[in-house]
């Protein structure tokens, strides 16, 4: 080991300090319920609000002392008379010091409350006694615990309005124990009075029946059990190379302990190396903890800059180029799933697409329903593809290595929170494995040059008639073909995709896939499908590379197809009961130069499997008697 | 001349106390912040004011880099009216540490001879900061400016975000803030905007003056009490620091123990009697304090939201 600049080794910055430590704490609920009264009633008690801070808002104050006007800030917001964004307050006891996390309260600002959230370590929810659970009150509870928060003090406000009751408090506590449950979360409830001051710092000598804590001694004592996952993880900020004796790797500890002498893996580079030294200001470190902003050197040189994440090599987390998450809507422009957006995870900044939105949370009812696109404050669950590998932890095992923001890449505007449910391990390590039977022997052995046909059109122009036609034809030929029917596809490989844009592109992306594995295997491929993007066509022929791909535009107005209707489709559509639908509420783009156009309003269908069996001839792929 | 720290008002300081558990997260957390700025910005520059928040973020910022050297200039924004201390302390701080210093003044300022007695506290504001902060920060082509401010001096300022990006002209746009979840910055740019960056957001008053204790952070006496000549204006008590200060006639500046709770340009910085005269004193008379920090401040006054207004001009 080199020698050490300034002392000898210390134990890791957390292990050296002592006494009081930080909370950070969120407080939500709905609004009127009392949070600003509470907060100012917290911060005047503790003693922690200025004379003139107090003056200035006592005459302010309409009657008798309003709380609420030591905190709201922007003059927006008093000119509204209500909290928009997220403030932070911060006071100290002795015991602790705290950072205040106020968030609004009305539905419109969920996303402000969901970021205050993000950093807290506990949520005081508050509720008023007489109204009970609200909507908003659950919402936030259900927010609360998605973004990993696991204790919640239920303040059960305004008891001097029910006459300090204990059934009224009891029959709160009753109402919100079973969505706890459900989200998982610790509950401490507290019955209190913010305007009175009641159990927020002083006990109140108006509940007999209630023995638990008041509401700062639960905040002082209150053991937020820490989500840090236990493997060192050390996302790398910066290299540090003041001369070329010296490089050192800066970053904060995200999780877990190191010491030196570790072994450490790189990610993505994968290449390891042991830990040498623990650098810091005030000395070297001979370890350093989840939370500690260090300097790492390390025995080898390995390939490891920003972005970079040194970890256990029993815990490496993955990099990715497609992931599941949580995604909160931040902005006015609603989820665009065709859309580039960058991805901001603490470690990279890469483009990435939505490319495929599952379903959206009803935070108050705890429900998935399919949806297409998110509005402004929305929370879903949706699949995102990165151009390029990123480190992407679960949320769950480590909330710095999990989370991410997206930022629209025109505007510059932050649209969503993400967090990240599953990490999918795809391509990076599966190989391509060569095998020695190539294309060239299965067509001599089937007689035949595999070929994909591509039936496009609405719903009702024929394709299924068409492609089970041309199928007969060239089985009784003695060819080998299959029909890729967009319908049953979606009952088995491709039953988890809705119909949105992006929905609908994935589907065609996949049978894509599966029409070029069949051609290759020798395969004459018929496939039916509306496929009405046609970038996702282009995309399809890329797919097959050098197989012989056909597009062909099965052509029948809609009037007819409509009329024809043999699924009953069309006129659900138009009742508006399927949404989405392709014609009705969702477009068709007509191929520009279709490899064959087939007529449906003046062919008959066996006319229209003629027109493909000859193309197929004329092209070499089958025997022209066929 | 005399610091807090090493004067001799200063040596009577306990050996240094074990660092609470939360001094040591948030200045992690500015540490962390500090190198971000680094990494994701051309031409970051730190703001240097010279009092005791700049003065901690310069310590942040040399622990954040160590062993290199800080990576950025720090500017120093120069009314011509600061306390005589203040500057040659800032001189003798950049030769001690090292660091890159630049100093700007306005020039029209300058030439127009424009100064807080004549022009009052607005115009002087105006052109002596704002415009010469401007000039400077396009001078440097910097894309981002680190600033010392905290959440907790202002009620505007509790909302403001760590990475604060301003529009052309260095304007700040409240209602379109960039949500900062997890801490995670947005720092891409348009052309013609630049960055703010807070890395003391999550700092209290008392924190810096915890951590000033517990680091050894040298500062300018002003900070702590002495008998200093003072002239009473309303109810302010202003400092006469040099022969400029406009006195009534028969007037004389008399003798009182005074301190300064922030440091601004001299004749607007209003002292405060006290006797707190160590750094031990002077953390035990903030927490019996009942009067916020920024009272000293002369330009907050009048208007409710007078800062909100001036941020949103690009004042720091
Ligand atoms: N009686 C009574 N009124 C309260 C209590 N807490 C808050 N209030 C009143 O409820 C109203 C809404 O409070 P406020 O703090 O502004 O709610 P917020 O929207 O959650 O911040 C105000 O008129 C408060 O004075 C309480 O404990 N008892």
């Amino acid at each position: 080991m080199t020698a050490l600049p300034r002392n000898a080794p210390q134990a890791g910055v957390a292990a050296k300090a002592s006494g009081r430590d930080l909370l950070r704490f969120l407080t939500c609920g709905s609004v009127d319920d009392g949070k600003s009264t509470l907060i100012g009633r917290l911060l005047v008690d503790t003693g922690l609000v200025p004379e003139d801070q107090f003056a200035a808002a006592k005459r302010a104050s309409k009657d008798g002392f309003d709380y609420a006007l030591l905190l709201d800030g922007l003059a927006a917001e008093r000119e509204q008379g209500i909290t928009i964004d997220v403030a932070y307050r911060y006071f100290s006891t002795k015991q602790r010091s705290f950072i205040v996390a106020d968030s609004p309260g009305h539905e419109q600002f969920t996303r402000n409350m969901a970021t205050g959230a993000s950093t807290s370590d506990l949520a005081v929810l508050l509720v008023d006694a007489r109204k009970g659970l609200l909507l908003q009150t659950r919402r936030h509870a259900t927010i609360a615990a998605l973004m990993g928060i696991r204790h919640v003090i239920l303040a059960v406000n305004k008891m001097d309005l029910v006459q300090y009751g204990e059934h009224a408090f009891n029959s709160v506590l009753d109402e919100f124990r079973p969505h706890a449950e459900k989200l998982g979360i610790r509950v401490t409830a507290i019955p209190l009075s913010a305007l009175t001051g009641e159990n927020v710092v002083q006990r109140a000598a108006s509940m007999p029946w209630y023995s638990g804590p008041t509401l700062l001694a639960a905040l002082e004592t209150i053991d937020v059990v820490s989500d840090a996952p236990q493997k060192f993880s050390f996302p790398v900020q910066r290299v540090s190379r003041p001369n070329s004796e010296f490089r050192g790797y800066q970053g904060t500890v995200a999780g877990g302990r190191v010491r030196v002498g570790d072994p450490v893996v790189a990610i993505p580079s994968g290449q390891s190396s042991r830990v040498q030294r623990i650098v810091t200001f005030d000395g070297d470190l001979a370890e350093a903890s989840a939370g500690d902003a260090i300097t790492i050197t390390l025995a080898d040189e390995i390939e490891a800059g920003r972005g970079a994440v040194l970890a256990h090599p029993e815990a490496t987390p993955p990099a990715v180029e497609n992931f599941t998450a949580h995604l909160v809507w931040m902005s006015d422009a609603a989820l665009d799933t065709g859309r580039d957006y960058l991805l901001r995870t603490p470690t990279a900044l890469a483009p990435a697409r939505v490319s495929a939105l599952r379903n959206r949370l009803d935070v108050v009812q705890l429900a998935e329903t399919p949806a297409e696109t998110l509005a402004k404050n929305d929370i879903g669950l949706a699949a995102i593809t990165v151009e390029r590998p990123v480190v992407a932890d679960r949320y769950a095992d480590n909330r710095r290595l999990g989370s991410f923001i997206l930022v629209d890449r025109m505007s510059n505007e932050t649209v969503a929170a993400g967090m990240v449910i599953e990490p999918i391990l795809s391509t990076q390590n599966v190989f391509w494995q060569k095998f020695d039977v190539s294309r060239e022997d299965r067509t001599r052995a089937k007689g035949q040059m595999p070929a994909i046909i591509w039936l496009t059109g609405p719903s009702g122009a024929g394709k299924s008639t068409v492609a089970n036609l041309v199928e007969g034809v060239l089985t009784r030929a003695g060819h080998h073909a299959y029909v890729l029917d967009g319908d049953n596809v979606r009952h088995g490989l491709n039953r988890d995709l809705g119909f949105s844009a992006a929905e609908r592109t994935e589907n065609i992306r996949r049978i894509s896939e599966v029409a070029r594995i069949l051609a290759d295997a020798g395969l004459i491929v018929i496939v039916a499908a509306i496929s009405p993007f046609a970038r996702d066509r282009a995309a399809a022929r890329a797919t097959a590379e050098d197989v012989g791909f056909y597009e062909v535009f099965v052509d029948t107005p809609l009037e007819i197809c409509a009329k024809r209707d043999p699924k009953g489709l069309y006129n659900r559509a138009r009742a508006g009961k399927i949404g989405n639908f392709t014609g009705v509420s969702a477009p068709y783009e007509r191929p520009d130069a279709p490899d064959l156009h087939l007529y449906g309003d003046n062919e008959t269908p066996l006319q229209e499997a003629r027109k493909v069996i000859d193309l197929l001839a004329r092209k070499g792929h089958i025997r022209a008697d066929a | 001349m005399s610091t807090v720290a090493n004067s001799p008002l200063a040596t009577g300081v306990a050996p240094i106390p074990v660092r609470p558990a939360h001094i040591c997260r948030i200045e992690a957390e500015a540490i962390h912040i500090l190198r971000e700025t680094a990494a994701e910005f051309a031409r970051p520059v730190l703001l240097y004011s010279i009092g005791k928040d700049s003065s901690v973020l310069l310590h942040l910022a040399r622990k954040a880099f160590y062993p290199g050297p800080i990576p950025f200039p720090v500017v120093h924004v120069d009314t011509g009216w600061k306390f005589r201390e203040m500057i040659a302390f800032r001189d003798r701080m950049a030769k001690e540490i090292g660091f890159e210093l630049v100093v700007h003044t306005n020039p029209d300022g300058v030439a127009a001879n424009i100064n807080p007695i004549e022009h009052g506290a607005t115009t002087y504001t105006d052109v002596m900061k704002t415009q010469a902060l401007r000039q400077v920060l396009a001078k440097l082509g910097a894309d981002a400016a680190i600033g010392g401010a905290r959440r907790d001096e202002e009620k505007s300022r509790a909302k403001e975000r760590i990475f604060s990006a301003r529009g052309k002209g260095q304007r700040w746009d409240p209602k379109a803030q960039r949500p900062e979840p997890w801490g995670l910055a947005n720092t891409r740019l348009l052309p013609g905007e630049t960055m703010r960056v807070f890395p003391l957001s999550n700092w209290t008053e008392i924190d810096v003056w915890e951590y000033v204790r517990a680091e050894r952070i040298p500062l300018v006496s002003l900070y702590l009490a002495a008998k200093r000549p003072v002239v009473r204006r309303g109810e302010s008590l202003i400092m006469v620091d040099d022969g400029r200060f406009p006195l009534a006639p028969g007037e004389k500046p008399e003798a009182m123990s005074v301190r300064f709770r922030t440091l601004g340009c001299y004749p607007l910085t209003a002292a405060i009697p006290s006797t707190a005269s160590t750094l031990d004193a002077l953390i035990t008379e903030l927490r019996n304090s009942k009067l916020s920090e920024r009272q000293g401040r002369l330009i907050d006054g009048e208007r409710g939201d007078s800062m909100e207004a001036k941020k949103i001009e690009g004042y720091f």
